[in-house]
Formats: structure tokens, C-alpha cells, sequence
């Protein structure tokens, strides 16, 4: 009986629970959109550098976290010195440019590269040939409508886009690292050095073995290095997401207090007859509360539904830029966050409505 | 105090706060009405009616005086204790119906069962006071579908479905045209007389305050006249 007095209050007034769950669903998307950029980004790095097929990567001495590249910072030298270790196949040395974030341009000795990896998927064009030729990946391509043959200026550099590649291989821009390596002023410097080695069962002694000869020089197996692209390793992500969680939950106890005042005003005299019946405070409240639980649940599945569209908008818009995966397992973080929000913004208008005074409530016009 | 009387004031006084100024609406008031009767209370606008109404249906507590009803001290109840009351001791008929616009009849009557604890569906025999009332066949609707003495008789069931010792009653028949007014009071009449139900009806209308066994007049506060023998 409980659950019909609610949802027929809810059923009766279908613009307020409308908007309610409409205002509700904002926080929820943008909760479930900011762990969806924050995982899709760190996943879509993820299948980059393991599209590599290295299984060794050494980093510049001046990195400062899992994501930073840092500058161009071991000499080039340092790759033959690598190459000539024992159990080592192959080492590629590669430069990267940031340029409007999170899109980096990179050097790359095209060669070893296609060695390594078996070389790019061309959806258009050619391999890089010319100093001045660019490869674009597909998302690029479709966020900036560019095509081979076309010339786009990057850095203060005009590059003719030799081809358009598919995406998942190192990098969204690639081009020769001699042109890199002038455009930065870094000739004879590298950013990084993706290993191959013979057998994967080498993989940790030559890990062991490249870190007693690079002594300031991060090593990692590509395993443990990919693995590290992780939440808890990207400096300030956490606070963010917090702090996205925490405007979240006020938004969410801001528009149910709202919503359940406004609804406990224009049933003040409902709430008087049920009063008159001899229902308890705790009765009035639980009312209040389960229709505002109601409102959450209604919220969190609109807003679920809205991190689709952000997902579908995001792939459309600004493929290369960004990239947002739909995270199932914030779903019940995201309704729990909601819920709890929902319940604590009724809880005031819930005991205003059980503490009135049943006769005033029923002279309510 | 105690003669078997279902309703039983004594020396009731209630003085309302507005603003800085005490304004008393009952000025001791004794009243006793036993099981099974009829009383009608009549009055003028501020004669205290109401607010006699509203303190022996547990809805607000005197300022002075005794009052019990069904054996029970309102005066030392505190609220928890006379939201008790109204759940299962008095029944309530308002000028206004005061059904719930969003339930159907047969809801607006489950809810009180429910909220009495007593599940949503009343006993078989309560089948025969619905046909009394002559709703048995409305129940579907909402209020909105229903008219206003349709309302009122849904309102009656509603307030008698617990099986309350005592129907209150707050000019059940001031919305209503002269045919529902005569169809609501004789439908009171009705349950007073076949199921025994004690009632205490307000009202303007001497005509429908003739329904009851006995009259009590109240002016300033005061019960100034008694007419009517008690059952």
C-alpha cells in the first residue's frame, strides 16, 4: 500500500518526477562520463603501447609519472648500446612532441618500426617517405576531416599527410624522427626505447640486465609497465574524481530537497488525511524517503543511459582528443553516490512534512 | 470518572497562542456520551465546535481539563499516543471529504486498514457496509470521478473500515446539495442504528443535527444547552 501511495504520487505529478529524475541523471552521467574518460583514456594508452610488441621499455630519467614522456632526454647512442645486449632482438628508439593535449606527435626510425611491430594498417595513402610526411590515425583523420595528400601545420610545420593509418599502434601522429628530433632542437636525443627481446622467457633478464647498465633510466617489462597505467598512478586524477563525486552529491541533494519540499508543500493537506488517519512520523517519512529513493533509482538509470550518449557524442565529436569507455562497475558506485545523495536531500523535507501539525495540514488550500 | 461513557470531558479548556495574545476557545467544557449514540453539536462560527472536535479526535491537546475517550486520558497522551488514538480508536468525516485525489475509493479505504497495521483489504463483512453506503459499485474510481456525496460516503467508509469506537464527523454534509446531505445522514443513521457506531457530528444545519439522539448547543467556548435524550 505504501509503494502505491508513492507511486501514484509520482505517477500524478509526471512533470516534477520528470525533471526530478531528468536533474538527478545530470550528476550520474557526469560521474559515469569522468570514470569513463579517465578509463577509456588510460585504456586506449594502454593498446597503444602495446601495439608496439615490445616487451622492454626504457624512459628518459627526467619522467615524472606513468603518463609523462618527458622530453627527449637519452641519447640516441644509448640504442645501440641497448641492441647489443644479450637477449635483446631488437631496440627502437622513439621522440614524442606534445601538442594540443592529449595528442603527441612521434619520431619514429620507420624501419625498426615496421621490424617490431609489422608496420601500420593503411586506410589511405602510403607509408612515410619525405621529412615533411605525416601519418594520421583514422580517429584523427575523422575528428579533422583530413586526408592523404592534404597538408596540416603542426608545430609551425607544414606536414603532408602521406597516409591515414588505422589506430592502436604507439601513436595518433606519426612522423620521421630526424624532422622530430630539428623541429626540437633534440638531434641525437630520444624519448623512449621500446625493446624486443629473443624469447619472452628472457623478458625479466633483460629487464635485470637493462637496469644495472641504465642506472637513472626507468626499465620495465612492457607488462608491468602497461599495468601501470592506472588510476592510482596518474598524479591529482583521484582528487579530481572526488571532488566531480562531491559536486555530484550536492547537485543530487540539492534537487531532491528542492523536489521533495515543492512535493511535501503541495501535499500538505494529503499529509494532514493521512495524519487524520493516524499515521506515525515515521509513516510520513517513509513515504517521502522512498518516493526521493524512487527519484534516485529513476536518475541513476537515466543517467547510465545518458553516459551512452556522452560515449556516443565523445566518438563523434573528439575521437582522437578523447576516448570514454562505459564503466560497468561504476554503475552501483554511481547509484549508491545518488541514492545516498537522494535520501539525504529528503531527509529534511521528509521530517518537515512528519512534524505537521495535522489540523493546520488540513486546513491547507 | 468513570459511568460508561465512551466520551467524557470535564472542566476542558483549550487556549490557542496567535501572535502574543491567548485566545480561548474552550472555557471548560464537560461533556459525556455514551457508547452507541448520536450526539449532534451545533453552534455559531468560534463557539469552540471544532476545536472540541479536534481534542477528542486526538488531533491536538487541551490546554486544561480532562478528556477521555474509550477509557484512555488524551490529556496525558503524548503525540505518538494520540496518533494512536486516531489510528484506531476514532474515525474521521470531513466537511471537504478529504479523500486522497490520487488513490481510488477502494484505496483511499485500504490505506487506513494499512496504516492502522491491519493489511489493505478489509474483512468480508465490511462488503455490507460498502452496499449500505451504496458505493460497492464506485470503488474503481478516483475521487475526481466521484460525486460529492459518492466522496462523502467513501469518506464514511474510510472512517468507520477499522471499526473505530467513535465516528467523528466536522459538518460531513456543508459540501453537499440537500439530496446528498439527506443521503449521508441517513447513511449515518443507518450505521449508528444497525452496527451500534457512537457519533459526534458537528454541524450548522439544524435539520441534519435532528439526526442525532440529542443535541449539545455551544457558544463562546461553553456547552450552554443539552437537548435530545441520550440513547
Amino acid at each position: 500500500m505504501t509503494g502505491r501511495l508513492v507511486l501514484e504520487n509520482l505517477k500524478n505529478r509526471p512533470m516534477r518526477s520528470l525533471l526530478s529524475i531528468l536533474l538527478i541523471g545530470v550528476p550520474v552521467t557526469l560521474i559515469l562520463t569522468l570514470a569513463g574518460l579517465t578509463q577509456g583514456m588510460l585504456m586506449d594508452s594502454q593498446n597503444r603501447q602495446r601495439g608496439v610488441g615490445a616487451d622492454v621499455i626504457v624512459r628518459g630519467k627526467t619522467t615524472t609519472s606513468v603518463i609523462n614522456f618527458s622530453g627527449a632526454s637519452i641519447p640516441m647512442g644509448m640504442v645501440e648500446l641497448v641492441q647489443h645486449e644479450p637477449h635483446v632482438k631488437l631496440a627502437m628508439g622513439v621522440i614524442n612532441h606534445p601538442i594540443d593535449l592529449p595528442l603527441v606527435i612521434t619520431g619514429i626510425d620507420v624501419a625498426k618500426f615496421n621490424r617490431m611491430t609489422g608496420g601500420f594498417t593503411f586506410d589511405e595513402g602510403r607509408p612515410l617517405q619525405g621529412p615533411d610526411d605525416i601519418l594520421v590515425d583514422r580517429f584523427y583523420a575523422e575528428q579533422h576531416h583530413a586526408h592523404a595528400g592534404q597538408t596540416i601545420s603542426l608545430m609551425g610545420h607544414a606536414w603532408h599527410i602521406a597516409g591515414v593509418i588505422e589506430p592502436g599502434k604507439l601513436a595518433r601522429l606519426v612522423v620521421q624522427m630526424p624532422t622530430l628530433q630539428n623541429l626540437d632542437a633534440a638531434t641525437g636525443k630520444i624519448g623512449q626505447i621500446y625493446v624486443k627481446v629473443d624469447d619472452p622467457a628472457n623478458i625479466n633478464l633483460v629487464v635485470d640486465e637493462l637496469r644495472g647498465l641504465l642506472r637513472d633510466y626507468p626499465v620495465n617489462s612492457m607488462a608491468d609497465y602497461t599495468a601501470m597505467w592506472n588510476v592510482n598512478q596518474i598524479p591529482a586524477i583521484k582528487e579530481f574524481t572526488m571532488v566531480v563525486v562531491a559536486i555530484g552529491v550536492v547537485i543530487g541533494i540539492a534537487v531532491v530537497c528542492l523536489s521533495m519540499y515543492m512535493a511535501v508543500l503541495q501535499r500538505t493537506r494529503e499529509i494532514g488525511i493521512l495524519k487524520a488517519l493516524g499515521a506515525s512520523k515515521g509513516f510520513i517519512l517513509s513515504i517521502i524517503l522512498i518516493e526521493a529513493t524512487l527519484l534516485g533509482a529513476g536518475g541513476t538509470i537515466l543517467g547510465i543511459v545518458f553516459s551512452f550518449g556522452a560515449q556516443w557524442l565523445i566518438r563523434t565529436l573528439v575521437p582522437a582528443s578523447f576516448q570514454m569507455a562505459i564503466v560497468y562497475d561504476w554503475w552501483p558506485r554511481a547509484a549508491l553516490i545518488i541514492l545516498t545523495a537522494a535520501i539525504l536531500g529528503a531527509l529534511y523535507p521528509g521530517l518537515s512534512a512528519a512534524r505537521h501539525d495535522p489540523i493546520e495540514a488540513l486546513a491547507y488550500e | 470518572m468513570s459511568n460508561g461513557a465512551i466520551i467524557e470531558t470535564r472542566d476542558l479548556r483549550k487556549v490557542y497562542r496567535v501572535g502574543h495574545v491567548d485566545v480561548p476557545a474552550l472555557r471548560g467544557v464537560d461533556l459525556e456520551v455514551q457508547p452507541g449514540e448520536f450526539l449532534s453539536v451545533v453552534g455559531p462560527s468560534g463557539s469552540g465546535k471544532s476545536t472540541l472536535f479536534h481534542i477528542i479526535g486526538g488531533l491536538t491537546p487541551p490546554t486544561a481539563g480532562e478528556v477521555r475517550v474509550d477509557g484512555r486520558n488524551l490529556a496525558a497522551l503524548s503525540d505518538a499516543g494520540r496518533t494512536r488514538i486516531r489510528r484506531g480508536t476514532v474515525g474521521f468525516v470531513f466537511q471537504k471529504f478529504n479523500l486522497l485525489p490520487n488513490l481510488t475509493a477502494r484505496d483511499n479505504i485500504a490505506v487506513a486498514r494499512h496504516i492502522a497495521g491491519l493489511g489493505g483489504k478489509p474483512d468480508p463483512a465490511f462488503d455490507e457496509v460498502l452496499r449500505l453506503l451504496g458505493i460497492a459499485g464506485r470503488l474503481g474510481h478516483k475521487p475526481n470521478a466521484l460525486s460529492g456525496g459518492e466522496q462523502q460516503r467513501v469518506a464514511i467508509a474510510r472512517a468507520i473500515v477499522n471499526h473505530p469506537a467513535i465516528l467523528l464527523a466536522d459538518e460531513p454534509t456543508g459540501n453537499l446539495d440537500s439530496e446528498n446531505s439527506k443521503a449521508v445522514l441517513e447513511v449515518m443513521r443507518d450505521l449508528n442504528q444497525r452496527l451500534g457506531q457512537t457519533i459526534l457530528m458537528i454541524t450548522h444545519n439544524p435539520e441534519a443535527a435532528a439526526y442525532g439522539h440529542s443535541t449539545v448547543h455551544m457558544r463562546d467556548g461553553r456547552i450552554v444547552e443539552r437537548t435530545g435524550a441520550a440513547s
